[in-house]
């Protein structure tokens, strides 16, 4: 129930809507919850809505810092 | 997709599990509730938890609205929708949840009910609007996650004037849930030491409302995402704030949850909805503050005044263990019904019926899962 999917923002429609694009299948969404939503940005949707956007540096971040535990030398 | 593959990386996840064996301190058990079943979905079908440590235990929680829905308040949308006039609109997730003698809004509806299945609330908003001769009522059910978009449709419904839409309103909170689960493990023979904290949730409310956990319960708490190596992270994650004796909320899934949240969301939400005095969950009985209505101001758009419901609790079937497995107190192979009488086409109770359900992800994924594992150990016995 509260799985949401992110997406890419294609398109501002107007009126608190955009076309998003979620693994090739586009959706028209509102993004009238989320300040200053812009085409190119990833966002969190969730029942037609998107909740918040996906920071990109963060998520490198992220990346990164599993990248690094996977790869600690591990006593044997 | 972006933001996906790389968080199933296969090869990254034996690494971190790798690490997660290196630093559990193998003397000490470490037992960690994952609140989301967003989570438990994620454990059962990328099979995490073979990849941890022995000592490493998952417990299920609550953290799914449709489980944790009591059988009164299905009851309750039945009856609307059996109402001549209504049209009641819902999530999918909610067609199969039993309720009492047996019945569902799916059986309503082949029935002859008037339930229609919408994807979002600006479904349901089309349907009021092309259909004003139908009493059009929103089944609203859900977390911090699917209440602001609640509110919005609810705000859209008044600028339009809508005279035939209303919302039965079950959003149900969170960090008041995760507060009756510490509350009521404190007499629990083995407590909890850490919990994984809501992901998508957290995107509105943010991190802070966990805080509590940590410096009134004691315990830690990681916001985590939904991906298979986002919540192997979460577990890194506390596994060392235990072994370093530290206590905090930290937040793994930072690319989508900041400390504070969606404030937008937050003041949508704040203006349409205000605190019920209790509501009731499935297996937390009644629980103060932890349930939302609406304001006065939008009081014409609440279907619970507009057709004078008045909820009369009904017990769960008495062989379902649901309310126990909601608490984290009992597995779903503890159910005399699991995988025989109930199942995801058969449900007896609610966690069989969503796959983020305990039961239901257990049956999907964990049960082949028991049966290879008991196979292996008969042969090596
Ligand atoms: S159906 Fe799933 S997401 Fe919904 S409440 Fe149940 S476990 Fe959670
Ligand atoms: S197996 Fe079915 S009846 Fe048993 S606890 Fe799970 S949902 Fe309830």
């Amino acid at each position: 129930m509260c799985l949401a999917i992110p997406a890419q923002v294609m398109e501002l429609l107007g009126d608190g809507m955009a076309r998003i694009d979620m693994g090739g299948v586009s959706k028209a969404i509102s993004v009238a919850l989320v300040d200053d939503v812009a085409v190119g940005d990833f966002v969190v949707v969730h029942v037609g809505y998107a909740l918040s956007r996906i920071d990109a540096d963060e998520a490198e971040r992220t990346l990164a810092l599993l990248r690094e535990a996977a790869a600690m030398e591990t006593p044997s | 997709m972006k933001y996906v593959d790389e968080y199933r990386d296969p090869e990254l996840a034996k690494g971190v599990a790798a690490r997660i064996a290196a630093e559990v301190d193998s003397g000490s058990s470490y037992r960690f509730m994952e609140f989301c079943g967003g989570h438990t979905h994620a454990i059962s079908r990328y099979g995490v938890e073979d990849m941890l440590p022995k000592n490493v235990a998952m417990i299920h929680g609550p953290g799914c609205p449709v489980c944790v829905l009591p059988v009164g308040r299905i009851d309750d949308a039945i009856r609307l929708a059996s109402d001549p006039r209504v049209t009641l609109c819902t999530y999918a997730d909610l067609m199969r949840v039993p309720a009492s003698r047996g019945a569902s809004l799916l059986k309503a509806r082949a029935a002859g009910a008037d339930i229609r299945m919408v994807y979002s609330t600006l479904d349901a908003l089309r349907i009021a609007e092309a259909e004003p001769a139908r009493e059009v009522v929103f089944l609203a059910i859900g977390f911090e996650t699917t209440t602001p978009p609640t509110a919005l449709a609810i705000k859209q419904a008044k600028a339009k004037a809508l005279r035939n839409f209303s919302v039965f309103c079950n959003h149900v909170l969170t960090p008041i849930a995760m507060r009756a689960i510490l509350a009521g493990e404190e007499d629990e023979a083995t407590p909890l030491d850490g919990l994984v904290g809501p992901a998508h949730v957290s995107t509105v409310i943010g991190a802070r409302p966990y805080e509590f956990v940590a410096n009134e319960y004691g315990k830690p708490v990681v916001i985590s995402g939904f991906e298979p190596l986002d919540v192997m992270q979460s577990i890194l994650m506390l596994v060392r704030q235990i072994n370093e004796g530290r206590c905090a909320v930290e937040n793994q899934y930072v690319r989508a949850v900041t400390r504070d949240g969606n404030a937008r969301a937050q003041r949508e939400m704040d203006e349409v909805f205000e605190l019920q005095e209790s509501f009731e969950w499935r297996g937390l009985g009644m629980v103060p503050h932890s349930a939302l209505r609406l304001v006065e101001a939008f009081a014409e758009f609440d279907a619970e005044k507009r057709f004078g419901i008045h909820t009369v609790a009904a017990a769960d079937n008495p062989a379902c263990e649901c309310g126990a497995i909601l608490r984290g107190a009992k597995k779903p192979t503890d159910c005399r019904l699991f995988g025989s009488l109930c199942t995801p086409e058969t449900p007896m109770g609610s966690c069989m019926v969503s796959s983020e359900g305990s039961c239901a992800a257990h049956y999907a994924y964990g049960r082949f899962r028991d049966r290879s594992r008991a196979r292996m150990e008969r042969a090596a016995s």
